[in-house]
């Protein structure tokens, strides 16, 4: 730590300072704002080794990789910040394998001109999550771009994880009679983004969902560990996760509308901005698919676990040749649920 | 949720669906057009079909306002955010909607035009203030729900001396499309589209009322019942229709009390008198000229008028070939009878408007009501 004083005189001025050219051009700049805010923060073993890559022994056993790039607005919301995000997105592409995730690494593209302030905010949350998850991150890289060329900082993040032996979740195991669980409420993190978007400012209890699965999911492989399938309702929503299910394994799947837990308010904002909450948004829920004999127990354990308390079952696997996800709506009719088109984008009238 | 939720219950609906049931003389077909893509929407997300006799046919009309909206208008835009390097600002739906040459506002947003979606006509002035160098267009679409908000921005607008703010008016009227339906030669010649009552539009009559509807409801003979826009309203308000048309009565109905009377927001409507005028015409995609179908800004407030400080031409454009967005918009067609529906035309890349907006009869039926085309459905439902 003493030899760190010496090689840079003085401190980041992290209060005031911004990001330059000079902390992407592989100086001396470069060398202090890693020293001073990514390794001090992330700090881990094979961080402070300082080398262009972490060297680590790997258990056997197959190994999963899953790579993320966040690129949110705004980069500081209810419930989080691209920084937790960046661990979370990451640990819980990895866990959808029913993995044990390992490592990650992080790579941050800067934009010239951002404050340091709230970069450090970025990554001692990112820190935070990531030693909350039991992973650390071991190796990363910096880049700089030009104002006007990025949109405040961009963070590409990539895990590897070992899945256990026995364990084999993938997208295309969904089978005609399976249940289909879902872990919690959804819609929570695009609408408390939305909340807090310039140009919508509207006030709500609501915070993202944002945290790390991959507890949960030890908890369910332990159980069941046929699980068939796994994924993490991220953009386009429940909706979009499910037909991208269906159409990997050749079926179609029947929802029960009444059945999906959605907070009040998230249904409330949806409602007035004209928008489903079916295609908005999770970080932190996951969808289950098992043989229907294993449901009821995987939906205990998920419900002994804070991070799936609200779990439910909300519909089964079925044959259908055109691959179409449908809804029992709670009024009584029967409807599609689409995959999600462009954006979301409100109603007129 | 308050006020909402009690008008999606279960319970209610099956109750309502066997007042239908028990109501409608089998022997009969009833085709009851809703105008508004409102109430498509409504009907196809709850799945209120399900819930009706075989012999009740909801036809889709042509009140989705982005679907109405021709092309010409759309290239208009484009080239104001194209050509006069202005802010245009929207409202989110007519974003994707294509004009010429399979264009957008969102396609040239990516090429580099400055377009921005915004939720209120308050967002575009607001626009408008932090960017006194840039001219800010606001592209005003919509039927009498959206005129007021737009009427109220040029008077802030003018009240503010704000000089870099127009409006690019294209606010229609609902009468005048409904008697112009009415009045088109596939449904008064006898067996060509049957449209027996209409669903009067739920947003528009809070602020019209339900008294302008008076007029075409005796000359054409056809009962118009005013319906909220949440799934028991459309069931309530069919069944209103039904008995109507049973009784041989043709009145204009007010199913939606709890906010629609008969004269409407007086407040409203005197604003929007205050600030525009009709226009002798206007092209409505699938209507085409509808006389006094439309608004223009007064010349009291010309400075706000984009078409008073742009050149914006006349642009005559024509659909995509084979689009049946014109016939379906008049409820002369359905979706599925066009051949582009879901082979060329999806929601991911629209070729007319219907398939843009979540009201357009196209968008609701691929979105929602597509398994209803298929044989595994029939067999599920058999």
């Amino acid at each position: 730590m003493s030899a760190k004083a010496k090689r840079f005189p003085q401190r980041l001025n992290i209060r005031s300072g911004t990001i330059d050219m000079t902390h992407g051009s592989g100086g001396r700049a470069m060398a202090q704002l890693i020293d001073e805010l990514f390794v001090t923060h992330f700090d881990n073993e094979l961080l402070r080794q300082a080398n262009d890559q972490a060297a680590f022994d790997v258990p056997a056993g197959r190994l999963v990789m899953s790579t993320d790039g966040h690129v949110i607005s705004p980069l500081f919301f209810p419930g989080g910040d691209i920084g937790s995000l960046a661990v979370h997105g990451t640990l819980n592409d990895v866990a959808m394998a029913g993995a044990r995730p390992l490592y990650l690494s992080a790579g941050f593209i800067l934009e010239e001109g951002f404050p340091l302030a709230d970069l450090e905010r970025i990554v001692v949350s990112m820190g935070a999550a990531a030693k909350s998850a039991g992973v650390p991150v071991v190796t990363g890289d910096t880049k700089v771009v030009e104002r006007g060329k990025g949109d405040g900082v961009f963070i590409t993040t990539t895990g590897v994880g070992i899945v256990p032996e026995g364990v084999n979740i993938s997208g295309d195991r969904a089978r005609p009679g399976d249940a289909i669980l879902v872990s919690g409420s959804i819609g929570d993190h695009g609408v408390a983004i939305m909340s807090s978007r310039e140009n919508l400012t509207f006030e709500t209890t609501i915070e993202s969902d944002s945290a790390a699965l991959h507890q949960l999911v030890a908890a369910m492989v332990a159980a069941v560990p046929d699980i068939h399938c796994l994924r993490d309702p991220t953009r386009g929503g429940l909706a979009t996760t499910l037909n991208e299910l269906a159409l990997q394994s050749g079926v179609g799947m029947q929802l029960t509308e009444d059945a999906i837990p959605v907070r009040p308010a998230v249904s409330a904002a949806c409602e007035l901005l004209g928008l489903d909450p079916l295609y908005i948004a999770n970080e932190g829920k996951l969808i289950c698919i098992c043989a229907p004999e294993d449901a009821q127990r995987l939906l205990t354990v998920m419900q002994a676990d804070p991070l799936g308390a609200e779990a439910a079952i909300i519909g089964e696997v079925i044959e259908d040749a055109h691959g179409f996800v449908r809804m029992q709506t709670g009024f009584g009719g029967s409807r599609v649920v689409d995959w999600l088109t462009g954006e979301q984008l409100p109603r007129i009238c | 949720m308050k006020y909402v939720d009690e008008f999606r219950r279960h319970d209610l609906a099956q109750k309502l669906s066997r007042a239908i049931h028990n109501e409608v003389d089998r022997g009969r077909q009833y085709n009851l057009m809703e105008f508004c893509g409102g109430h498509t929407h409504a009907i196809f997300r709850y799945g209120v079909q399900d819930l009706m006799p075989d012999n009740v046919r909801f036809v889709h009309g042509p009140g989705c306002p982005v679907c109405v909206l021709p092309v010409g208008r759309i290239d208009n835009a484009i080239q104001l955010a194209q050509q006069h390097d202005v802010i245009l600002c929207t409202y989110g739906d007519l974003l994707r909607v294509p004009g010429s040459g399979r264009k957008s506002l969102l396609k040239v947003k990516a090429e580099g035009a400055d377009v921005r979606m915004v939720y209120s006509t308050q967002d575009a002035l607001k626009i408008a203030r932090d960017n006194p160098g840039r001219e800010v267009v606001f592209f005003a679409i919509g039927f009498e729900t959206t005129t007021p908000p737009t009427a109220v921005a040029i008077r802030q607008a003018q009240a503010e001396g704000l000089k870099n703010f127009s409006a690019f008016c294209n606010h229609v009227l609902t009468p005048a499309a409904i008697q112009n339906i009415l009045e088109s030669p596939e449904v008064r010649e006898i067996g060509s589209v049957l449209i027996d009552g209409f669903f009067g539009p739920s947003h528009v009559s809070s602020v019209i009322g339900s008294q302008p509807y008076e007029f075409f409801a005796e000359e054409f003979q056809r009962p118009v019942v005013i319906a909220g826009f949440e799934p028991l309203d459309v069931m309530q308000s069919a069944l209103m229709l039904i008995r109507q048309l049973n009784e041989g009565r043709h009145e204009v109905e007010n199913e939606y009390t709890r906010v629609v009377s008969r004269e409407g927001n007086r407040k409203a409507k005197a604003l929007v008198a205050e600030v525009f005028e009709l226009r002798r015409s206007f092209e409505w995609r699938g209507l085409g000229l509808v006389p006094y179908s439309a608004l223009r800004i007064k010349s009291a407030y010309a400075g706000f008028d984009t078409e008073k400080r742009f050149e914006v031409p006349a642009i005559q454009a024509s659909d995509v070939k084979g689009c049946e967005c014109p016939s379906i918009l008049r409820g002369v067609k359905k979706p599925t009878d066009c051949r582009l529906f879901g082979t060329v035309c999806t929601p991911e890349n629209p070729m007319g408007s219907c398939m843009v907006s979540s009201e357009g009869a196209c968008a609701a039926y691929w979105t929602y009501g597509r398994f209803r085309e298929t044989t595994t459905a029939r067999e599920a439902n058999a």
